[in-house]
């Protein structure tokens, strides 16, 4: 596996070099794990993006480098140390580093000669691709930049890879893999495809990072496959939008990150209390208030288990990687307009913003789902008491009855009510859903031993990071270990856990917030507590090596 | 009246003698006048004492959360345009805790009725100030009495785009019917505020405080002329003008959208699963 770090200043086309770069390595057959910018903003506007490349796909990002593309000479200054021994830097000839490891090439020179001076970083990626040992060929070349550049552009950055591409000779060993066939994209975008395969027919929200790409992704594509996305005025709008939307009979979702959903909250009890069904998504950032905007945090569980006033059922769902976003996605779809409740989906700067390499899903596979229809004669009451809790929903326009939402406690036509009975009955029978929701929980995935030593538990993103150390801990010759990854968070799926933790000599949670949330979470609802943590908050996703580090230095505490 | 009722009512809450029966008959002469099918009416509401008329009168209804009366109504409207959307609802509850979706849907045009009970006060919470309330009115928290300046919903709605505008009271059911009716059926975002007395706790605006200000516009007034609109909106005195004060057609939001200008229903429809593969297959 290689790690690249394509690093400039802003406007030097550190986007566009990585979108191309990941492109010639897919069809390389290489997998692919793409985390852009993750320390951005230091000073200057510095970008950059981790590109880690392999034989078999990556979980997540590292950062030991293998290659080092360096618009500028800041970008060398602050990742140089991170490169390994046998690791290239690429700079222009302006550089003064002395370092062995650094080749100057005169991306300008070139592409000035070439007409036009900014396709210099289209000399150094057509170099890199050499130094990795990845073909080029000016008719593959063509259509993955005519992807990401204005048609005019093509040519001469075609020319300027190509250039450096014979500027330099292969320095690493190639790497091939079974991927060009595959998907390559954001967790962002594997989430909204997951909503269109789901038939989300509205969407609406209010931009906030790190879910605005939803939205824009959504908007991309909502003429072509047929759905709506309106902005709202606020988050408050967005979430009453698609309460009417969902009401009316269109398949609804909004999204936000944790300050918009702050103000969705009185909505999402509007969904619990008029059993309204409902997606909501909530890209998680570094809090609290505006916090860490483009990092990344996993700090909302708690807050969103239990936001809003009162006691409804709802279920939560964290997101683990790119395909599971997919999945889960539609997933969520299923569970809201089944129970017809409120469904969250967490998911985090670090999975919205990655890209990743995962095979093509089929939407075919995936059903859209529909209100259950009433069954029987006699008048049609929107809450009606059923044994199950889940009562026949017609949508507004269906002349067999009328379809109401009440936000007050309500009888089984949806009119105010002020009568302890009635009260009781309804509570029951919105509570009662929660049993039957709880035979649909997912358990989490396990990886690694099947009889830990150390059983390591994560959730949503945590994913990724948790493969890889859960691999290079059992590499070594030290305690054996297991990990669960927990994707449906609430209700707390209990079954696989009970038996890992028993068996298991020391637990660890593994997560991205200061207080251990899952941890906490486990413990009130099990009894089961941690024997040690392994957390991070500073906005900065750990890494598999990371974990395994400080699993190690908590091994037997 | 004679005719059997196509509109059943329920038993109200509210007290005798409150200006929210007169909106409620209004709404049915209004709804019965315009030959609607109640099942493809759709009334929402906030909270409040007004947003209640929704649990009131038989046909689809969503008394949501208050303020919020607006959001769901015109995203009902969005992905079913065959419904006809209306909103009876308070005037804290659109002016104020709602202010925001007020100002926006005016600009989003959607073609939705919004009737705004206003009683100049909270009613629901027993009588505090409302942005309409009258500067120097005392209240149980106002005691010294309202210091704002009160807010003109119909100058507000007139300056930021709003194509129909009009004023009613709810002492004159038959006059506030024909206004409604025709907030119903023009297309596009219709705002109708409605004077509307409320017996126990707006002891200065009184059924008779309104009733002996309030005079009807009558052909004279050229409803779209927008300046002259603004004059009538401007009236609050020993003269209030209640009528349309201002009608002009433009696109509504579903009209002018890409892919609603069709027809297209959203409610119930699903998505092609090739497009998914096909957008999906591009990534690859
Ligand atoms: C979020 C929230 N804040 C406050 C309230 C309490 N509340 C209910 S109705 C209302 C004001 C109602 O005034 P208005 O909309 O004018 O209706 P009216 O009762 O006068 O008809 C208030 C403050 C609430 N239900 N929800
Ligand atoms: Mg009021």
């Amino acid at each position: 596996m290689y790690n690249l770090l394509i690093g400039g200043a802003a406007g030097q086309g550190v986007d566009t070099i990585t979108h191309v770069l990941e492109r010639f390595i897919k069809h390389a057959g290489c997998g692919v794990f793409t985390t852009r910018d993750l320390m951005s903003r230091i000073r200057g506007g510095h970008n950059f993006a981790l590109l880690r490349f392999g034989q078999t796909a990556p979980s997540g990002h590292d950062d030991r480098l293998d290659g080092l593309i360096a618009l500028n000479e800041e970008t060398l200054a602050l990742h140089l140390p991170s490169l390994d021994p046998q690791g290239f830097a690429l700079t222009g000839l302006d550089s003064d580093s002395q370092d062995p490891r650094v080749i100057k090439l005169d991306s300008l020179g070139i592409a000035k000669s070439l007409g036009n001076q900014r396709a210099a970083g289209s000399v150094a990626l057509g170099a890199a691709l050499k130094l990795l040992g990845i073909p080029f060929t000016r008719e593959a070349a063509g259509p993955i930049f005519a992807r990401y550049l204005k048609e005019d552009l093509v040519p001469v950055n075609v020319q300027a890879a190509q250039a450096g591409h014979e500027s330099v000779s292969q320095l690493k060993k190639p790497l091939q893999g079974p991927y060009d066939g595959h998907l390559l994209l954001s967790g962002a975008q594997a989430l909204c495809f997951g909503a269109m395969a789901a038939g989300l027919q509205f969407y609406a929200a209010y931009p906030m990072s790190p879910s605005t790409s939803i939205l824009e992704h959504l908007a991309q594509h909502a003429g072509e496959v047929g759905y709506l996305v309106e902005q709202a005025e606020d988050e408050i709008a967005a979430i009453n939008m698609a309460l009417g939307a969902s009401y009316a009979g269109a398949r609804a979702m909004t999204g936000t990150s944790g300050g918009g959903f702050s103000l969705m909250v009185e909505g999402l009890g509007l969904a619990g209390m008029g059993e309204i069904p409902l997606v909501v998504v909530n890209a998680m950032r570094p809090g609290p208030a505006t916090g860490l905007p483009t990092r990344t945090e996993q700090s909302d569980l708690r807050f969103v288990i239990s936001a809003a006033q009162g006691e409804f059922p709802r279920m939560v769902i964290a997101l683990r990687n790119h395909e599971d976003a997919f999945h889960q996605t539609a997933r969520a779809f299923e569970m809201a307009e089944k129970y017809q409740i409120p469904v969250i989906l967490l998911t985090d700067q670090y999975l919205q913003e990655a890209t990743a390499t995962i095979p093509l899903p089929n939407p075919y596979h995936i059903r859209q789902p529909q209100p259950l229809p009433p069954e029987g004669k006699g008048e049609y009451a929107r809450y009606r008491y059923t044994k199950s809790g889940i009562s026949p929903r017609i949508l507004p326009g269906d002349p067999r009855g009328f379809s109401a939402v009440d936000s007050d406690e309500h009888d089984e036509q949806g009119r105010i009510i002020e009568d302890a009975d009635t009260r009781v009955k309804m509570m029951d029978k919105r509570m009662g859903k929660l049993a039957l929701l709880k035979k649909d929980l997912q358990e989490p995935e396990h990886l690694g031993e099947k009889e830990p030593d150390i059983l390591l538990i994560g959730w949503g993103s945590m994913d990724g990071p948790l493969r890889e150390a859960v691999d290079l801990l059992n590499a070594g010759e030290g305690p054996r270990v297991g990990a669960l990854v927990f994707g449906d968070v609430w209700p707390l799926p209990e079954r696989r856990l009970r038996k890992y933790a028993q068996q298991a000599k020391q637990r660890i949670n593994v997560e991205q917030n200061y207080t251990g949330q899952l941890a906490q979470l486990i413990r009130e609802q099990t009894g089961i507590a941690m024997d040690a943590s392994v957390l991070k908050y500073d906005g900065r996703q750990l890494t598999g090596a990371q974990i395994a580090d400080r699993v190690t230095k908590e091994a037997g505490k | 009246m004679t005719q059997q009722h196509i509109y059943q009512t329920h038993e109200t809450a509210w007290c005798p003698g409150c200006g929210n029966f007169g909106i409620l008959e209004a709404l049915k002469m209004a709804l019965e006048g315009l030959n609607l099918d109640p099942h493809d009416v759709v009334i929402l509401g906030g909270i409040g004492q007004a947003p209640k008329t929704p649990q009131y009168i038989e046909c689809n209804s969503f008394c949501g959360l208050h303020g919020r009366a607006v959001p769901p109504a015109v995203a009902v409207k969005m992905v079913n345009l065959n419904l006809k959307v209306i909103i009876n609802s308070g005037d804290g509850d659109s002016y104020g805790e709602g202010g925001n979706h007020f100002l926006h849907n005016i600009r989003r045009n959607v073609d939705i009725a919004h009737f705004v009970h206003d009683n100049q006060l909270y009613a629901l919470t027993k009588g505090q100030a409302s942005p309409t309330t009258m500067e120097g009115m005392v209240t149980p928290v106002q005691v010294e009495g309202s210091m704002s300046i009160p807010f003109n919903p119909l100058l507000v709605a007139l300056g930021t785009g709003a194509g129909f505008v009009a004023r009613g009271f709810s002492g004159r059911p038959e006059h506030l019917a024909g206004l409604m009716k025709r907030a119903i059926s023009y297309r596009g975002y219709a705002l109708v505020d409605i004077f509307q007395n409320c017996v126990t706790f707006n002891k200065l605006n009184t059924y008779a405080w309104y009733n002996s200000r309030v005079y009807e516009l009558d052909d004279s007034h050229d409803t779209s002329d927008l300046a002259a609109a603004m004059a009538l909106a401007s009236q609050f005195g020993e003269q209030i003008p209640i009528g349309v004060l201002y009608e002009k057609p433009q696109p509504d939001y579903n009209s002018r959208h890409a892919q609603l200008s069709s027809g297209q229903v959203l409610a119930g429809r699903d998505n092609d699963p090739e497009v998914v593969a096909r957008l999906m297959r591009q990534l690859v």
